[in-house]
């Protein structure tokens, strides 16, 4: 492997972390979901990258669904919801951003420091894939905690999923059934998710999930 | 069909009629054909293992593996002469249980509680013996507890029972865990199950020290060492009385077969100061249990005290039988060894002979309290004969079997100055003293139980009209009275039926004593010591005959002068005989004042006032509140402390997923 090859890889998985940041102060439902569409961009990049790098075909398939699906389906599908929801305008992050920033550096820090350790013998090129990878899982997690509202939970979600591809396709031969199945698990949730999320509507006015925590009925005093 | 394979089939015939017993629940002849059928299956596996154990193949015997429980295990079940004896104890208990069942049974309220499990025990115990891989022990053991448990709860509507069947499971659960911990280190890394693999490899002194703690824990739990007794004393009484004789006089046995077969047979060279642990732990189960019986009055609680008693006694000789193979003293470890085996065949003749009769007398009279019996010898004169032989067996007098064993115990125990370990030369003569303290303190407590319930004059109308109970019940508890003196008086038969069992574990026996003249039996060399139960049983049937000719030819007819109308008792209420509290006093003020916080008081009324005097007793158990309340308040207390849990946002349900995640991840970070 060539100096420009790894730094190209290098630098998309790189990419990815940073719109994961991106992701964590933005506090309108629509620039979060451009921003989880970017992402799913770039990772439909890195994944075609990783294709050509490994000369893996079936790596391209697993970029088209990223592309197709988590790049376009689902923010325009989130999109829609969000506008017959009539929530776009809500402001919904619980801690503020710059803790969160600073809890999302320390939170990358940790996974360097775990997995460059941890993968030692691993081939670089996987090493570096790897930790941004936990990285981006983590960040993912982060999102869903520190919002409140249901559709950027979801969001959280799907980013956290994206970091999961980009550590498969790291790692050299993860059979395309695999990618396929969790492609369509996460889509499957996504479709899960958004009938609730109208039913949750339909019942609450409302999709701040607060409102559940209200309804989980009998209280202990 | 090789033995084993006909064990198993056995086994396979119970579990089914188990599954009999639920269809015909409604039947009324149910209890009949359920007893019948647990009676035959359990005596055919009774002769096959009897067979097996005295017919000496020096082989040791292949495993026969079946393609059931884990699929790159199998299950694997193999009779080796530990085996057989056990399963000799413990299908000769079930065959006599099913018996005195056929009978006793049929007092049962609701007996589609009790039948479909009692066939499903017996099975459970079978195969927790034959189960020669660690997952099968583990799951027939776990099986074993489970159907004993709803055993107990058979009658569940009683506050008393649901509370003892709960303990019972929980401490169960527990000692399970032990047990599963152990079987994981023995195991260790190479991760094989199989006996036959698990006893090739060696264990670090560490290991092999933590594993010895797990079986104690474990296989004590279960068989009721102090202080894992608690469960036992509630569990057993509250089981109808043929399962109460099965739980204490063969599950027992069971748990001590767990821990001889891992500590004997997986674990490899014992260290000396093995012994040290268990002697101890085995001689304050002794003294504890038989104080705790002496203070008891409910006549099925005072047997399972005994019990934990007599399994002290075991885990004594055990621990001697560590001692002695620890330091290469092979003859001295089959000694003792054979010792503890003995006094496990001998405590489950008389523990289920007295359960039986405390059954009995629960048929006849509805009472397990002894202060409201009394003078039952006239009204149940068999059941009270048989009692009567249980009592003097358990009491270690000779000649019945209890002497012999016991006798052997103190045999190996006066072999312990040639121990090269100062620590063990002055500690096994001290728990000798306990032995004998507790040895004692039997005799009294069965005098107690015998005297009160049997003798004197009845204390309340249902005892005074209670009837002989059914030909069933009493032919079971004759069988075995039988059985007591028989390996009383003929004990060198059941020794050389043990060699090849110390043989395999500790590679030594005892003298084969089938050869030494005049049925004598020999533990070490005829220049030290021997007994002859004939013997004894001749003097003691020849003296006590010309004492009862004596005194009736001269006493009897004597003329004596005594008060008119007094018919020889100087007060007419009965309620002024000995109770068992009264009966007990001596004893309780000697040990109870510390070991029970006894308190007595004595409240008089005032003078003039009709009122009667009250005497009230105060007794208190120590290690229930020293123990089991703190720990139960601690789990109470975190658990309130838990709840809050339960009512998260789902946010913070994330949120502590989230944490979890980071803090593992730190660990790993900072741990490598």
């Amino acid at each position: 492997m060539n100096g420009l090859t790894f730094d190209i890889a290098h630098l998309l998985a790189g990419g990815l972390v940073l719109v994961s940041f991106m992701m964590l102060y933005q506090d309108r439902l629509y620039s979060l979901l451009n921003m989880f569409a970017l992402h799913s961009l770039v990772l439909t990049l890195s994944v075609a990258w990783q294709a050509y790098v490994q000369q893996a075909p079936h790596l391209y398939v697993t970029a088209t669904i990223a592309l197709v699906f988590k790049a376009i389906i689902i923010p325009v599908a989130l999109h829609r919801m969000i506008r017959r929801l009539g929530i776009h305008r809500e402001i919904e992050t619980v801690v503020g951003i710059g803790p969160t920033m600073f809890a999302g550096m320390a939170l990358v820090a940790l996974s360097m420091v775990v997995m460059l350790r941890v993968t030692q013998a691993a081939d670089p090129l996987a090493r570096e894939d790897l930790a941004f990878a936990l990285s981006v899982v983590l960040l993912g997690l982060l999102v869903m905690v520190t919002r409140r509202n249901a559709v950027s939970q979801i969001v959280g979600f799907m980013s956290l999923e994206n970091g999961l591809v980009l550590a498969a396709t790291g790692a050299k031969g993860m059979p395309l059934v695999v990618e396929i199945s969790v492609a369509f698990s996460i889509l499957i949730a996504f479709i899960v998710i958004g009938v609730f999320l109208f039913r949750i509507r339909e019942r609450f006015d409302t999709v701040d999930v607060r409102a559940l925590d209200d309804f989980k009925g009998k209280r202990r005093r | 069909m090789t033995p084993v394979a006909l064990v198993l089939w056995c086994i396979a015939v119970l579990l089914g009629v188990s599954i009999l017993a639920v269809m015909m629940a409604r039947w009324s002849r149910a209890t009949a054909v359920i007893y019948g059928a647990s009676f035959c299956v359990s005596a055919v596996a009774f002769v096959t293992v009897l067979l097996q154990l005295t017919a000496a193949s020096a082989s040791a015997p292949l495993p026969l593996v079946l393609p059931l429980g884990l699929p790159w295990l199998g299950a694997h079940f193999r009779l080796d002469a530990l085996a057989a004896f056990f399963l000799v104890v413990i299908n000769l208990g079930g065959a006599a249980a099913s018996f005195y069942g056929l009978g006793y049974g049929r007092h049962e309220t609701a007996p589609q509680r009790l039948l479909p499990f009692f066939p499903a025990f017996l099975a459970g115990m079978n195969l927790v013996i034959l189960a020669a891989d660690a997952f099968t022990f583990l799951l027939s053991w776990e099986f074993m507890s489970l159907v004993s448990w709803a055993l107990v709860m058979t009658h569940h509507r009683e506050r008393d029972t649901r509370m003892a069947a709960y303990i019972y499971l929980v401490m169960a659960s527990f000692g399970t865990m032990a047990l599963l911990l152990a079987f994981g280190l023995l195991a260790g890394a190479s991760g094989s199950y199989d006996f036959a693999t698990m006893r090739m490899a060696t264990h670090t002194p560490a290991v092999a020290a933590f594993v010895l703690t797990l079986m104690l824990i474990g296989a004590g739990s279960k068989a009721g060492l102090v202080p894992l007794h608690v469960w036992l004393p509630l569990a057993h009484p509250a089981a109808p009385s043929h399962v109460s004789a099965l739980m204490s006089g063969v599950m027992t046995k069971v748990a001590i077969y767990g821990f001889i077969r891992v500590v004997f047979d997986l674990l490899g060279e014992p260290a000396w100061w093995w012994s040290m642990v268990v002697l101890t732990l085995g001689g304050v189960t002794a003294v504890v249990g038989i104080l705790n019986a002496l203070m008891e009055q409910d006549l099925k609680r005072l047997l399972a005290y005994s019990t934990i008693e007599n399994i002290g006694i075991i885990f004594v000789s055990l621990g001697l039988a560590l001692a002695f193979e620890a330091n290469a003293m092979t003859w001295a470890a089959a000694l003792a060894l054979a010792a503890a085996l003995f006094h496990v065949l001998n405590h489950s003749f008389f523990k289920s002979l007295l359960f039986f009769g405390a059954g009995a007398i629960l048929t006849a009279t509805g009472e397990r309290d002894m202060d409201k019996l009394g003078g039952l010898i006239h009204r149940m004169p068999f059941t009270s004969f048989a009692f009567l032989v249980g009592s003097v067996a358990i009491s270690a007098l000779p000649p019945f079997n209890g002497f012999v064993s016991e006798w052997l115990v103190f045999q190996a125990i006066l072999q312990s100055p040639n121990l090269p370990q100062w620590g063990l030369k002055i500690m096994v003569p001290a728990v000798g003293g306990l032995l004998a303290l507790s040895a004692a303190l039997a005799a009294a407590c069965f005098v107690k139980a015998f005297g009160v319930a049997f003798l004197g004059r009845p204390r309340t109308l249902a005892a005074q009209l209670a009837q002989e109970v059914d030909r069933f019940s009493l032919t079971a508890m004759f069988v075995f009275a039988t059985l007591c003196l028989f390996a009383g008086v003929l004990p060198g038969i059941v020794i050389d039926a043990l060699a090849p069992v110390t043989f395999t574990l500790v590679g030594d026996r005892m003298p084969v004593q089938t050869s030494v003249p005049w049925l004598s039996i020999v533990p070490i060399t005829e220049s030290r010591s021997s007994y002859n139960g004939l013997l004894v049983f001749v003097f003691i049937a020849l003296s006590a005959s010309l004492a009862a000719y004596i005194v009736h030819r001269f006493a009897s007819r004597s003329l004596r002068r005594a008060p008119a109308w007094d018919c020889g008792f100087p007060e007419a209420s009965p309620q002024t005989q000995y109770t068992s509290g009264s009966f007990a006093q001596p004893v309780r003020r000697v040990f109870g004042t510390h070991l029970f916080r006894a308190r007595e008081s004595v409240e008089m009324p005032a003078p003039g006032d009709p009122e009667p005097a009250r005497f009230t007793l105060d007794l208190r158990d120590l290690i229930w509140e020293g123990l089991y309340e703190p720990i139960a308040g601690a789990v109470w207390f975190t658990a309130e402390r838990l709840n809050h849990l339960q009512f998260l946002t789902i946010r913070r349900y994330l949120s502590l997923v989230f944490l979890a995640l980071v803090f593992l991840l730190l660990v790993l970070a900072l741990w490598s």
